[in-house]
């Protein structure tokens, strides 16, 4: 029998080892997997090298795990923000890695990884800063860099529903890095707002199969003051 | 002269996106030309974070967290819109199936290349998001900009001194003072602010301009 719910954000994630790689979905707070995070920093693994778009906003989330000095390095396309103060001063006091990766460069690597593509030729930044030392090529009329995947030891995502299969559906813009974050890592944990009985997801509108996803958590969402 | 302010340079964008167009509107000025879109007409706007078919900010109380643009404002679908991921929604953007995006720029050189994610002063923090992707992938490349720094130096040049988004992937460039179109044999005006001559903007720009060719 197949069942990947966990009883618990922390059970989910007291595997992670100090110096592993962590895709964290999200694109703001759409998506943001913010209990896992959480459990994250409780675990206290440190020394890690975290994936995700930014780097952290405000206080919570990624930018509590920076700010607790967890991270090694960051692979991200756009850490500067108004509210990246936790990023910036680790950043400039030289404790934190940046490698920084056009947006869709970083979604082509991510989805490489978990589709098995050794590297890929993108037209993306050629001619910029951000492909110099990089092999290029020229294909028929255009020019190409060549990159390469992204691969995880884990990835935190966040979605709507799942069956204990692993089947997920997300909801509007929160999918972003979802799916293509569930594939490239060994270990994909999701937090979710519902699980549901099998058979209940209609085939036709799962976005990742469970094929991709090893734990499920559900985190019931905050209700609303009324 | 008159210089057109942010909502005139906005509506003068938005007069050039043409029916059925799938476009994709930068952070910061370009979003502005959302709302001068002609209602006439069906455009679909694109976000990167993986969303078609965007429609008007939501009323105050009706925002919800998970339905947001690039910029991470809240915002509302339209009938007819979609979700995808983030790797379907660079494709469409790398494997040019955006007609237009409209961006905005530090710098546009003659040649069409762009300036607008990094200043390149040592301490400065790099972030660039998904420009690179929408310089190099849209079909149209739009620039959106002030035609001069606060301190009064051009912002169209000879050569870009910051570091660069794209090389020869700018179409055409609006500012509050003209428009004009990129094109293999240099600089062409299309419109000019009112009152002022081609001298005058050639003078302030720095950079040979070639003459009006009024679109309609």
């Amino acid at each position: 029998m197949i069942d990947k719910f966990i009883a618990s954000a922390a059970a989910a994630l007291a595997d992670v080892a100090d110096g592993a790689t962590v895709m964290i979905g999200g694109f703001g707070n759409a998506g943001m997997p913010a209990e896992l995070i959480d459990a994250l920093i409780a675990q206290g693994a440190k020394n890690l090298t975290v994936v995700n778009n930014n780097a952290g906003n405000a206080d919570a989330g990624l930018a509590a795990l920076i700010g607790a000095k967890r991270v090694r390095k960051i692979i991200c396309s756009f850490p500067r923000q108004t509210d990246s103060w936790h990023f910036d001063k680790a950043y400039r006091a030289g404790e934190l890695e940046l490698e920084l990766v056009p947006q869709g460069t970083l979604a082509e690597r991510i989805r490489a990884a978990g589709a098995g593509i050794g590297a890929f030729y993108t037209p993306t930044a050629f001619g910029t800063r951000l492909a110099e030392g990089k092999e290029t090529r020229c294909i028929g009329e255009r020019d190409y860099v060549l990159e390469y995947p992204i691969h995880a030891d884990y990835a935190l995502i966040k979605a709507d529903r799942a069956d204990r299969w692993g089947n997920l559906t997300y909801r509007m813009t929160a999918r972003n890095f979802g799916p293509i974050m569930a594939a490239a890592a060994k270990c994909t944990v999701v937090q979710v707002r519902e699980t549901v009985q099998l058979g209940e997801l209609d085939p036709e509108s799962v976005v990742t199969p469970g094929i991709f996803v090893q734990r499920v958590v559900r985190i019931a969402p905050l209700r609303k003051a009324a | 002269m008159k210089k057109l302010d942010r909502n005139q340079m906005a509506a003068r964008v938005a007069r050039d996106i043409p029916d059925g167009a799938y476009v994709n509107l930068g952070i910061g000025l370009p979003t502005l030309v959302a709302d001068h879109l002609p209602k006439d007409r069906e455009i679909v706007l694109h976000s990167e974070n993986g969303v078609l078919g965007i429609g008007p900010r939501p009323a105050k109380g009706m925002e919800d967290e998970d339905l947001i643009n690039a910029g991470k404002e809240p915002v509302t679908l339209l009938k007819g819109g979609s979700f995808f991921h983030h790797a379907d929604s660079f494709g469409m953007i790398r494997g040019r199936h955006l007609d237009y995006c409209v961006l905005g720029a530090f710098q546009v050189s003659v040649a069409g290349d762009i300036a607008n994610w990094h200043t390149g002063a040592p301490d400065a923090i790099p972030a660039v998001g998904g420009a690179m992707d929408l310089a190099v992938g849209a079909k149209n490349v739009l620039v959106m900009m002030e035609h001069l720094t606060k301190e009064g130096k051009s912002k169209i040049v000879e050569r870009c001194s910051y570091p660069l988004t794209g090389a020869r992937c700018v179409n055409r460039i609006y500012t509050d003072l003209a428009v004009i179109d990129v094109k293999a044999d240099g600089l062409h005006v299309v419109d000019l602010a009112e009152g002022l001559s081609l001298a005058e903007l050639e003078r302030l720009t720095g950079v040979p301009l070639k003459g009006l060719e009024f679109a309609a």
